[in-house]
């Protein structure tokens, strides 16, 4: 069930190191780009098959009367000789060069639509390949040259054809992401309403293809103005039936597919955190159905090797986080929707997932763990009955980021009273604390003392112990810190008459 | 006493908005999945063959030996036909639209009373008196080109008056490429480079089944 889809995506032809190289590189562009808040990424749907190279048609870049010539053979003669023009011109297409070339000169974009659109199935689709090729390109001229085609890629979005349609909405993902402008033109042509009719697909591929080209519509800056709210008119996200599809196809199940569900939780994921209209997303079962899924998650990791399930993981997560903070969750009991234990169980078991193939997201996760705790004490209760404030622990020396918000939810559990702070101490977290007292950063010792006075508070026998083992000293250290000073005294104080 | 100055610990749960550098980390993992980078693809896989077999539908002979093209061009040629002019079209919706707006003559009769031209965008409920209104409403709310090739407008054989010139001229043009069999919306562009012998004319009514054009005719001549 977890097993990844085989898509049509570039085949490898490195060695792992060189992965590796390309890997960092990539990385560091797109940390960069997100700093920046330009963080987008097109995705390119090539098929090379082996039985085309050997037509003799090598990609080569091609100039203005080639690729006239190109176009005038794929308008006259059989529909074999057609194609074949078109396969050429496609695979010439990969090539900057040749894609200049192309948008400017005219009447090729006409050309090409006009191959789109006629009534030959291969002429078609390799008009529609082209038109790919040339929607990936990282100049907005001739990513823009596309829009010609719009009206027509949305047109055959209803249509039956599933690798057509998938080859159509990648296509229409990549020109999204291009400028404010070419979703300016999509909006009106009714992108929306043709995207919640096309959800309906049974076809994973599409699916899969759907999820992406909305979710990046979603990331659009001006997204939550716009594009989400359920007010503005009929091109609304909020306003249509995609919510409910796209929890539907979040459901826990055999029918679930994690390339598919991937798509859709970070389509979810940026609806959420734009913090439009949650309340609606609650109301259709969100908390719920994603409550189920991250059981469902926790249990897959134990199952597979699978590194991919992280890419699913994030978005849940952040998703329940995030709908944690609303207002009815906390009143009207829309906590009910999540189980307690097993929800907290499935998250650590995700934490450790974490900890071994990606730390980076601990973050995340424990992020989720706060909200789950915060204003609730019986969340905090299950922690403690299933023996988690050990693992939590052990979690401390991974980053200050992670130390801070361990024991922010330390402080959560101490902070329900006496009865929590018993299961508290004695215990491994007193060493713990003496241990972290012992590091520079201020924010981690900062939290450290705030969980000191809570269980100095609601557990004064510790203050001994405290003392034994040279905790003062450890204050100490600290004494001249302009942002621990207060708090350095106040316990110093209690620690004394204690 | 929990919250007793100078501590100022208080139990929250937070929220991070969009932007926020706390997603950084995961937003880059997510780009580099759709990058391709993150993805170790083992081969491209190899579109399934089997026996050759030739398309079922009567009158047509094309050969094929992979069930994925099979999909597409029965689809494409074949799925949304109209029967009564055997244009093919994209999606049955747009068919539904043809077959009401050419070949059904109580559409016509309404259409005199009312508002029956309806808006071919999804999602959009506005109807329209003509066929040109509705043109002019895609074109100017929605964005549409104006030689959308699915809205083409019916053939009239109403007498001369100062748009049909160029109306006719335009229908003319859009037929140039029409054949008998499943032909749709056909290439009605002029190559790339101006070819010197100019687009066949052919008979444009043949198709059109006596008793709309007589109904037609009458409703003209009232």
């Amino acid at each position: 069930m977890w097993s990844r889809r085989q898509g049509r995506l570039r085949p490898v032809v490195c060695g792992v190191e060189e992965l590796r190289r390309r890997r960092r590189e990539r990385e560091a562009v797109l940390r960069k780009a997100r700093r920046e808040q330009q963080l987008v990424s097109k995705r390119l749907l090539r098929d090379d098959a082996p039985e085309e190279a050997g037509e003799g048609c090598v990609s080569v870049i091609l100039g203005e009367t080639e690729v006239q010539q190109l176009l005038r053979q794929a308008q006259r003669g059989t529909e074999e000789k057609r194609e074949r023009a078109l396969v050429s011109l496609r695979r010439s297409l990969q090539h900057p060069e040749t894609q200049q070339t192309f948008i400017r000169l005219e009447g090729s974009m006409r050309t090409l639509v006009g191959l789109l659109t006629s009534n030959q199935a291969l002429l078609q689709l390799e008009a529609a390949r082209c038109l790919h090729e040339l929607s990936h390109s990282e100049q907005s001229t001739v990513a823009e040259a596309c829009l010609p085609a719009t009206s027509y890629l949305l047109t055959y979005l209803s249509s039956h054809s599933s690798d057509f349609i998938e080859l159509c909405l990648y296509t229409l993902g990549n020109l999204i992401v291009e400028s404010e402008a070419v979703r300016r033109q999509l909006l009106p042509q009714g992108i929306v309403p043709t995207l919640a009719a096309c959800i309906q697909s049974p076809h994973v591929a599409v699916l899969e293809a759907l999820g992406f080209a909305l979710s990046q519509l979603l990331q659009a800056k001006e997204a939550p103005e716009k594009i989400i709210p359920p007010v503005s008119a009929s091109s609304s996200i909020l306003a249509s039936t995609l919510p409910q599809h796209m929890l539907q196809l979040l459901q826990p199940g055999p029918k679930l597919n994690p390339g598919v569900a991937v798509e859709f939780a970070w389509c979810l994921h940026y609806i959420i955190c734009s913090q439009v209209s949650n309340s609606l997303l609650i109301a259709h079962g969100a908390l719920s159905t994603l409550g189920l899924l991250l059981l469902d998650l926790a249990e897959a990791v134990q199952r597979t090797d699978d590194a991919g399930l992280e890419l699913l993981a994030c978005p849940v997560l952040r998703c329940v986080s995030n709908l944690l903070t609303e207002a009815e969750v906390e009143t009207v009991g829309g906590q009910m929707q999540l189980r307690d234990e097993r929800v907290v169980a499935a998250l650590f078991i995700l934490l450790q997932f974490f900890f071994q193939k990606q730390p980076s997201l601990l973050p995340e996760g424990l992020w989720l763990l706060n909200n789950l705790t915060a204003k609730s004490p019986s969340f905090c209760t299950s922690l403690l009955s299933l023996d988690l404030i050990e693992p939590l622990l052990q979690l401390l020396p991974v980053s200050n980021v992670v130390s801070v918000m361990v024991l922010t939810i330390l402080c959560n559990v101490a902070e329900k009273g006496p009865a929590y702070c018993q299961r508290l101490w004695p215990g491994p977290l007193l060493p713990a604390l003496l241990q972290t007292l012992f590091l520079s950063d201020t924010e981690v010792v900062g939290q450290s003392l705030e969980l000191l006075h809570l269980l100095f508070l609601y557990q004064p026998e510790a203050v001994q112990v405290f003392l034994q083992q040279s905790g003062l000293q450890a204050l100490e250290r600290h004494q001249e810190e302009a942002q621990l000073q207060d708090r350095v005294y106040a316990l110093q104080q209690t620690a004394l008459q204690g | 006493a929990a919250e007793a100055a100078p501590f100022r610990f208080a139990a929250r749960p937070v929220r991070f908005p969009r932007e926020h550098e706390f997603f950084e980390d995961g937003d880059v993992q997510r780009h580099l999945y759709l990058q391709d980078v993150l993805l170790q693809v083992a081969d491209v896989p190899e579109k399934p063959r089997v026996p050759a077999f030739t398309c079922q539908v009567a009158g047509c002979c094309q050969v094929f030996d992979a069930l994925d093209d099979y999909e597409h061009h029965y689809h494409t040629l074949h799925g949304n036909v109209c029967s009564f002019c055997k244009r093919a079209f994209p999606s049955g919706h747009l068919l539904d639209a043809h077959i009401l707006e050419w070949h059904d003559s109580l559409f016509q009769i309404l259409s005199e009373r009312q508002d029956m031209y309806q808006c071919l965008v999804e999602g959009c409920t506005e109807k329209f008196k003509t066929s040109r209104d509705r043109k002019d409403h895609m074109v100017r709310l929605h964005l549409y080109p104006v030689d959308f090739r699915f809205d083409k407008p019916k053939k009239s054989r109403s007498p001369a008056s100062p748009g049909a010139g160029t109306q006719a001229l335009a229908e003319v043009q859009g037929n140039s490429g029409e054949q008998s069999e499943g032909d749709a919306m056909e290439i009605c562009t002029e190559p790339v480079v101006a070819s010197p012998a100019p687009a066949v004319e052919r008979r444009t009514y043949s198709h059109r089944s006596v008793p709309d054009l007589f109904l037609k005719h009458v409703l003209n001549a009232c």
